[in-house]
């Protein structure tokens, strides 16, 4: 293993049993990100983007969810192995997460200073004092003042509730952030202030970070590398630019189509034929061989393998086996 | 805080003047002759004419509510038993600790127990203890309170000779009554809490919390339990004056001497002013049941204090 990579997933396999039968939210994921690295996370809503982010901070309600097989290693450790105490230890401090809406991710009836002081206590030997006079900073830091402190939620607009949760994930410098689709649920001019903060931070404090989203446009703007999720698994992973310049998998190159582009003016979207296959089916062969135009009589049978167009760009797909 | 304090406290005077108006409307238009009572069936109806005169009964509706209202107001009175002679409110006095401590410890043990069973059948959902609590709670709900209180008496007084099946003066005669009388509530607060719970459990500032890397028993307890709180403050609200009722019952069965079976007997006397007397305690008592709920809203919501 290489001693750069922040963290490394290896063959992450998650189930959840529900009443229509077991599902199998993530297949065979792998995936990595480097120090100070941010790496976009795209998929469509259900491809296993949440379940990824929350196996990673061992958030998976069991049951009904199950870690099948894998690895998930930090700093070198597998964290699927080291003991609840432990986790609780990387939890927030090490790692930290951004949950997607923030009306509901903050408790309705804590004032907000004690939320981010939760975060410190749990984490920093200081008295309450102290952690008070940080919490009150990390507030300034993302541009709310001080003296909201000691406000509820219920007082803050939308977009400023999103700026406390990242208050919170950033208190203890974590080394990495997990953002889950932390703009979707904002107004689109807030969204922009959001993001660009939360570059600003990412860069100040000098963590890594996993962004999730379905937003190319986002992606654009702040990440390094792009991993693309379809159906639990990981089809395509490149720098930004490569991925933009070069979108190799069929699915790929179909979200870039479905922009709409502003040089033409075109009645209809372009989109990718077909639906995402229900949780609960198991395609044999590709899992994206239903909607695939290049669909080949192999796709249908085997999976396809990591295929290494250059160092930092692969594709699992068999139109680039032979390249 | 405090205009939201002065304006629920103004609420609970005018709830208090419409039951009062309603419950002596009620007397008043029940058939029955007081006079008759007291004076029996043999008395002239010149004498009974000449003690409805005495006790007012003779004026206008309005006339004998204003008059209850004045002496209640100006002098604290409630007026006179028809039977005993004695002030209304010197019979009650003598008798509410009882129904008090009776209710009151029932709530307690209610609150205590079905907050406790309803937090577990929660945090352990579908296991064998929540199976456990869901079907007692659905007994408890289901069968009327006099019920337990026979139960009781048949198993742990006859069968058992455990404790007493009359009286309230020692805490072995109070432990059977306040058990049944806690029994519906507690099993009502469990459902509840459970529910609540179950809700506020798979909210994303739970998630949150977790994420901190806060340990689980703190979750529950000061993220979930003080969000689960604010609609179970409501039922233990609503179930303190099912108790007082329920309260009415166990006194007979119990033989305890409190309000509701002073009410009863009165009741069957037809003796008003004690029954009016006896009403107007009661929905005192449930006004300022429900105002302590109302500010423990404001103390656990905080957006109900600050608007």
């Amino acid at each position: 293993m290489e001693n750069n990579k922040l963290l490394q997933i290896m063959d992450l396999c998650v189930t959840y049993k529900t009443q229509e039968g077991l599902v199998h939210a993530v297949n065979n994921l792998n995936l990595e990100i480097s120090d100070k690295e941010t790496l976009g996370f795209v998929g469509e809503t259900g491809a296993g983007k949440t379940t990824t982010a929350m196996a990673i901070m061992r958030l998976i309600p069991c049951p009904p969810g199950k870690i099948e097989k894998g690895k998930i290693f930090f700093e070198g450790e597998d964290l699927l192995k080291i003991s609840d105490r432990k986790m609780r230890k990387i939890q927030g401090k090490d790692i930290s997460m951004i949950f997607q809406d923030p009306m509901t991710s903050l408790n309705p009836v804590m004032r907000i200073s004690e939320q981010i002081m939760e975060m410190i206590l749990l984490h920093k030997k200081i008295n309450k004092k102290e952690a008070y006079a940080e919490a009150c900073k990390l507030l300034e830091l993302v541009g709310i003042k001080k003296e909201r402190a000691d406000d509820y939620p219920h007082q803050f607009s939308g977009g400023m509730k999103q700026r406390v949760v990242i208050a919170i994930s950033l208190a203890c410098s974590p080394k990495l952030i997990i953002a889950d689709e932390p703009t979707t649920a904002l107004d689109v001019t807030i969204q922009a202030q959001v993001l660009s903060l939360m570059k600003d931070l990412k860069d100040e404090f000098g963590t890594s970070m996993i962004l999730i989203t379905h937003d190319l446009g986002v992606v654009a703007e702040i990440c390094d590398k792009v991993a693309i999720m379809y159906a639990g698994s990981v089809v395509e992973y490149a720098s930004k630019e490569k991925l933009y310049l070069n979108p190799s998998h069929p699915y790929t190159k179909g979200l870039f189509n479905s922009i709409p582009k502003l040089d033409t003016d075109e009645e209809f979207l372009e989109e990718i034929d077909g639906l995402p296959p229900e949780p609960t089916d198991v395609i044999s062969g590709c899992a994206f061989n239903p909607r695939c135009p290049y669909c080949m009589e192999r796709c249908e049978k085997e999976k396809p393998g990591i295929t290494y167009l250059d160092k930092e760009h692969y594709v699992c797909c068999f139109l680039y086996e032979n390249k | 805080m405090s205009k939201y304090l002065v304006k629920r406290i103004g609420y609970l005077f005018v709830t208090i003047a419409i039951v009062s108006f309603i419950v002596f409307m009620m007397l008043f238009f029940t058939p029955g002759d007081p006079a008759t009572l007291i004076l029996g069936n043999m008395s002239t109806e010149e004498a009974r004419e000449a003690m409805r005169e005495q006790l007012g009964l003779n004026s206008p509706f309005l006339v004998q509510y204003f008059n209850f209202v004045k002496d209640l107001v100006l002098h604290q009175d409630l007026g006179t038993s028809y039977i005993t002679q004695r002030p209304v409110l010197q019979e009650i006095l003598e008798v509410v600790p009882n129904t008090l401590i009776l209710s009151f410890v029932a709530i307690v043990i209610a609150v205590v127990f079905g907050v406790a069973l309803g937090i577990i059948s929660a945090v352990r959902q579908y296991s064998l203890i929540d199976a456990i609590v869901t079907v007692f709670a659905m007994i408890g709900i289901s069968a009327p309170i006099f019920w337990y209180g026979l139960l009781m008496i048949l198993l742990f007084s006859v069968q058992l000779g455990w404790f007493p099946p009359s009286g309230f003066d020692t805490p072995s005669q109070m432990f059977l009554p306040c058990l049944a009388l806690g029994i519906q509530s507690m099993s009502m607060i469990a459902r509840m809490t459970r529910s609540s719970m179950l809700e506020i459990i798979r909210m994303d500032f739970v998630k949150m919390a977790r994420a901190k890397g806060q340990k689980e028993v703190w979750v529950i307890l000061s993220h979930v339990f003080r969000n689960a709180l604010i609609p179970v403050i409501t039922v233990i609200g609503l179930q303190f004056g099912m108790l007082l009722c329920g309260a009415l019952f166990l006194e007979v069965i119990f033989s305890i001497p409190g309000l509701g079976r002073l009410m009863i007997e009165s009741i069957k006397m037809r003796d008003y002013p004690v029954v009016m007397g006896g009403v107007f305690f009661m929905s005192l008592c449930v006004t300022i049941v429900n105002l302590i709920t109302d500010i423990c809203y404001a103390l656990v919501d905080p957006k109900i204090a600050k608007s």
